[in-house]
C-alpha cells in the first residue's frame, strides 16, 4: 500500500470528513454494509448505552448490601441481571474504593473501557496525555480533574490490557444515609466510575437542582 | 511492537485538558459517529478480530498514529483491514466509488443481526488443557518483548517484577489471535509498585496490569 500514510496527495478526498464519507458511500454501494444495520450500531451507542447503567449497579450496591456482594463477585453476571450485557463488557470486574485504597482505569495501549455500563469513553480517558501518565503520576492526573486524596491513601491504577473491563465503586458519601437508591443514583457520576473523580457529595447535588452550580 | 500506541509512562505529552462530564458529546463530528459505526459494521463481517483491528491502527508510523485524533485512527485501521483482506482496493478507498463487485459471499449484517451481535459481544474466556504456572501471591518478571506484531505486554512494565493478584482464567492470547488463531493462555492481574515502575519517592502507588503467562517468568 504505497499512499497508506501519504498524506500529501492532492486528489480529494483529501480531508478526514470526505473521505468517511467516500467510504461510506463505497461500502454500501459494494454490499459490505447494510444501512439499517450501520444506524443500529450509532444509536444504540450514541443513545442506549451509557454510564446511567453503571450509575444503577452503583446505587443498588450502595443500597443493597447482598447485591454489592454479588457485584463484587461476578460483576459480569450481575450486571447481567439487570440487562447490562454484551460488547465490551464480557468479562467486567468491579474494583471497590475504600477509605485507604483509591481505583483508577486507563487503557495505556488503547482505549478499553467497559461499554456496557459506561458507554463509550469520553475523549480525555482516550488520549495520548492521559494513557500516558495516569500510570505514572496518577496523583498529578487525579489534580488535573480536582481530586485531591490523603498521601496515605493507596492509588491502584488499573491498566486494562486484556477483555477484563474494569468498573470503580466509588466510596459512598457522607450524609446519604436512608437515600433512596434513586436519590443515590443522581450522586454516581461517569468519572467516580472511572476513578478520576469521587461521587458527587450531597451538596453538590442540591446546588444542580436549584441551578446554582 | 512498541509503537505510537505504547504510551504507558512516556513523557511530554502535556496536560489532559478534559471536557467536563455534563458538556461533552458521545461524538463530536458526525464523520466520528460514521466512522465509528463503519468500523463496528465492517468488523461483523467476521473478516477479521479485535486485535487485527487493533494491530491495524498500531502499525502505523508512531507520528502518524500520534497527530491523528483518535477516530482518525480507526479510519486508517478500518480503511488498511478492508484493502488487505481484498473487500475494496486502494483505488476505490480513493475515489470511494465501486470499480469491482465482492468475489466471496458472505452475510451482511442486518438491524436484527446487529441487536443480537452486540447484545451477545465476543467473549474471550477459554478452558484451558495445562494449568496455571503461578498462584495469586507469586513474583514474577516480565519478559522484555521485541516482537514487531501484535502484543499486549506494554514498555514500562518489561524486565520489572510484581506480583500476581488475581487469575482470571484462559483467555484467547493476543499474539497469536493477531494471526488469526483461536489459543487461550493463562491470564493474570499482576501489581506492581508504583517504585518497581518508576524509581518514584511516592511508594503507596500501584499499577495492575492484565498479562498472560507466556509474558512472564518466575521471579519467586
Amino acid at each position: 500500500m504505497p499512499n497508506d500514510h501519504d498524506h500529501d496527495h492532492t486528489e480529494p478526498p483529501s480531508d478526514i470528513v470526505l473521505k468517511v464519507k467516500a467510504l461510506e458511500s463505497l461500502l454500501i454501494e459494494k454490499g459490505l454494509v447494510n444501512a439499517e444495520a450501520l444506524e443500529e450500531i450509532i444509536e444504540t451507542y450514541e443513545h442506549k448505552v451509557g454510564p446511567r447503567n453503571g450509575a444503577h449497579l452503583v446505587a443498588k450496591a450502595w443500597h443493597d448490601s447482598d447485591f454489592k456482594e454479588k457485584l463484587l463477585e461476578n460483576p459480569t453476571a450481575a450486571a447481567a441481571a439487570l440487562g447490562y450485557v454484551g460488547r465490551q463488557g464480557e468479562h467486567l470486574q468491579v474494583v471497590e474504593n475504600t477509605p485507604s485504597q483509591h481505583n483508577l482505569v486507563v487503557c495505556t495501549l488503547c482505549s478499553c473501557y467497559p461499554w456496557t455500563v459506561l458507554g463509550l469513553p469520553p475523549a480525555w480517558y482516550k488520549s495520548a496525555p492521559y494513557r500516558s501518565r495516569a500510570v505514572s503520576e496518577p496523583r498529578s492526573v487525579l489534580r488535573e480533574f480536582g481530586t485531591e486524596l490523603e498521601n496515605e491513601v493507596v492509588i491502584r491504577v488499573w491498566d486494562s490490557t486484556s477483555e477484563m473491563r474494569y468498573l470503580v465503586l466509588p466510596l459512598r458519601p457522607t450524609g446519604t444515609d436512608g437515600w433512596t437508591e434513586a436519590q443515590l443514583q443522581q450522586l454516581v457520576s461517569r468519572n467516580s466510575m472511572i476513578g478520576i473523580e469521587l461521587a458527587k457529595s450531597p451538596a453538590e447535588i442540591n446546588q444542580t437542582n436549584q441551578g446554582i452550580e | 511492537m512498541q509503537g505510537g500506541h505504547d504510551l504507558g509512562g512516556k513523557q511530554g505529552l502535556g496536560p489532559i485538558n478534559p471536557e467536563s462530564e455534563a458538556e461533552e458529546p458521545v461524538f463530536h463530528a458526525d464523520w466520528e459517529r460514521r466512522i465509528f459505526g463503519l468500523t463496528l459494521a465492517t468488523g461483523m463481517l467476521g473478516k477479521w478480530n479485535i486485535d487485527q483491528s487493533r494491530y491495524a491502527r498500531e502499525r502505523q508510523h508512531p507520528i502518524n498514529y500520534l497527530e491523528n485524533s483518535y477516530y482518525e485512527n480507526w479510519y486508517e485501521g478500518v480503511s488498511k483491514l478492508l484493502v488487505e483482506k481484498g473487500l475494496i482496493s486502494e483505488a476505490e478507498l480513493l475515489s470511494g466509488i465501486s470499480q469491482q463487485t465482492v468475489s466471496q459471499e458472505f452475510p451482511v449484517p442486518t438491524r436484527e443481526d446487529v441487536k443480537k451481535i452486540l447484545s451477545s459481544g465476543g467473549p474471550t474466556e477459554m478452558g484451558l488443557d495445562v494449568g496455571a504456572v503461578f498462584c495469586v501471591g507469586d513474583h514474577v518478571r516480565v519478559i522484555r518483548n521485541f516482537t514487531h506484531g501484535h502484543s499486549r505486554v506494554p514498555t514500562y512494565v518489561q524486565g520489572c517484577v510484581g506480583k500476581i493478584e488475581i487469575h482470571h482464567g484462559g483467555h484467547i492470547f493476543p499474539d497469536k489471535s493477531v494471526e488469526g488463531l483461536v489459543s487461550g493462555e493463562h491470564l493474570y492481574a499482576v501489581r506492581f509498585s508504583g517504585k518497581e515502575l518508576w524509581r518514584s519517592d511516592i511508594r503507596n502507588d500501584e499499577v495492575i496490569i492484565d498479562l498472560w503467562e507466556p509474558y512472564l517468568r518466575s521471579s519467586n
